[in-house]
């Protein structure tokens, strides 16, 4: 069979003569996911790995800097500036600074550079929820006998959730988006099979599972954190 | 680490820079800045072409917000990465059209985003006076809605050139031309010294194109002047990010 195509290939001059030009290209492949079912779930665990570890440490790092910039008026403006000139730097440049230094092929080039992108969206949204909060309030709850941390557990955070979980929402799907230029240091989870089709020759199937897998992880991931919205702010559902 | 430690790396970073063949010669930084430059400027006027007109349109019906937003929060879903690598295997293949192309697809939303509501925002009662006054549609476009939404349509375009400037990076590694060439060569090679060199020129012309863009949106917005460069005023402090465009709809 494949002697006769290239016969009649060679005899056309208008189609290609190579076989391999003639090789199906399918744009996606069912085939392809389940042979290559554990590759792609090693890199869907990478993916989610890194996102969750950017999300959960840049929320570790950015309430406190976002109550700090509540604090002092002085501190909020660099605070944003700076947030907004890293917001700037490419991702690409980002990975690259720090790659002398934690390693040009170690993941964790990519977890601190994630890291730093869901700082600038988190301390923003942060800073916006707790600014927020009605002064009357929290001095009416200081006057009750509230404790700093009693006030931040009891008072601030249920008032300012809703702009928390909008930030860390945000913050989920970009850096869902971003893992995948860390295919650069080797470490991009679902990127790999996007970077890895196109040096297969073009292998289209591959490429494509790696797209479509990437939204679909971000649509998962914004369902879930809104569902957790929904459970953790309760009022805000008996006021429909 | 295995290239010497980041001190060797910041010099070698300074000594790629310092010399000047490698800015001079055929596919070196200028000839990339260039290269870059071009790709990003034609994503940018493709995507103003597509999202600025029907941005006016539909703010000034007031229509379409909601399909505004779904169409930010996807584009924010979609990696740049995969719509340029997928673009590169369609029947455009390498080219700088299939870059353009994709780079304009993800400048359009937040042009489209802040012109709308740009519009949206002139006050009705400023739009009645000024047909009370006698103005047809045109003139009403041209000298009370447009000069009333150009400071947001400024920051909606200002946002994807930028972004553009950022993204353009990326297109080095499906095979495309532009300063990330430098860092991928760098990565490709354990470079570290070509890799600091690569992230400084990016982010340079990143920041510069940030500076240059505030500066001529500020100076070509009518009114009084609101410098952007002065302090972080504290009702301005603390506003979030809801959508990609920084603008909330």
């Amino acid at each position: 069979m494949a002697s006769l195509g290239a016969l009649s290939a060679t005899s056309d001059p208008g189609t290609p003569v190579l076989a391999a030009d003639e090789a199906p290209n399918p744009w996606f492949d069912p085939s392809y996911v389940t042979d290559n079912w554990d590759t792609i779930v090693g890199h869907l665990g990478q993916h989610v790995r890194l996102t969750v570890g950017a999300v959960l440490l840049g929320t570790l790092v950015a309430l406190p800097l976002a109550l700090l910039a509540r604090r002092t008026r002085l501190l909020a403006g660099p605070v944003l500036g700076l947030s907004s000139v890293v917001y700037t730097i490419p991702s690409l440049a980002l990975f690259a600074f720090l790659a002398p230094f934690t390693g040009a092929l170690s993941p964790v080039t990519v977890l601190v550079g994630l890291t730093v992108y869901t700082l600038v969206i988190l301390v923003r949204n942060f800073l916006a929820g707790l600014q927020g909060v009605p002064d009357d309030v929290r001095e009416a709850a200081r006057g009750m006998g509230y404790g700093p941390a009693r006030l931040f557990l009891r008072v601030d955070l249920p008032l300012a959730l809703p702009a928390f979980m909008a930030g860390l929402r945000i913050a989920t799907v970009s850096t869902v988006a971003l893992v995948t230029v860390g295919v650069i240091t080797g470490n991009g989870g679902l990127g790999q099979l996007i970077i890895g089709g196109l040096n297969a020759n073009f292998y289209r199937a591959e490429i494509v599972t790696g797209a479509v897998g990437c939204v679909l992880l971000a649509v998962v991931a914004d369902v879930l954190l809104a569902g957790l919205q929904r459970l953790f702010t309760p009022w805000t559902r008996a006021a429909r | 680490m295995d290239a010497g430690g980041p001190v060797t790396a910041v010099g070698d970073a300074f000594v790629y820079l310092n010399d000047p063949f490698n800015w001079t010669r055929p596919g070196g930084i200028l000839d990339l800045l260039v290269q870059h430059l071009r790709i990003s400027a034609l994503a940018v006027l493709l995507a103003a072409v597509l999202a600025v007109p029907t941005g006016v349109l539909l703010g000034r019906s007031g229509r379409g917000a909601g399909a505004l937003v779904v169409l930010s929060n996807v584009s924010r879903a979609v990696p740049t990465l995969a719509l340029l690598t997928v673009l590169a295997v369609t029947p455009l293949g390498f080219s700088e059209t299939g870059t353009v192309l994709a780079l304009a697809a993800f400048a359009v939303p937040p042009m489209l985003t802040n012109t709308y509501v740009g519009f949206r925002e002139v006050d009705r009662d400023v739009r009645e006076a000024a047909r009370a006054m006698g103005m047809s549609r045109g003139q009403m476009l041209t000298r009370v809605e447009f000069p009333l939404a150009s400071p947001l349509v400024a920051t909606g375009v200002r946002t994807a050139a930028v972004q553009v400037v950022a993204t353009a990076t990326l297109a080095a590694l499906v095979g495309g031309g532009g300063l990330g060439r430098i860092i991928n060569l760098g990565f490709g090679q354990q470079d570290h010294g070509e890799i600091l060199a690569g992230a400084v020129l990016v982010a340079a012309l990143a920041l510069l194109t940030e500076l240059l863009l505030v500066l001529a949106s500020t100076a070509v917005t009518p009114g009084p002047r609101r410098w952007p460069l002065r302090p972080v005023r504290a009702a301005r402090a603390g506003r979030p990010e809801p959508t990609s465009s920084g603008v909330p709809l």
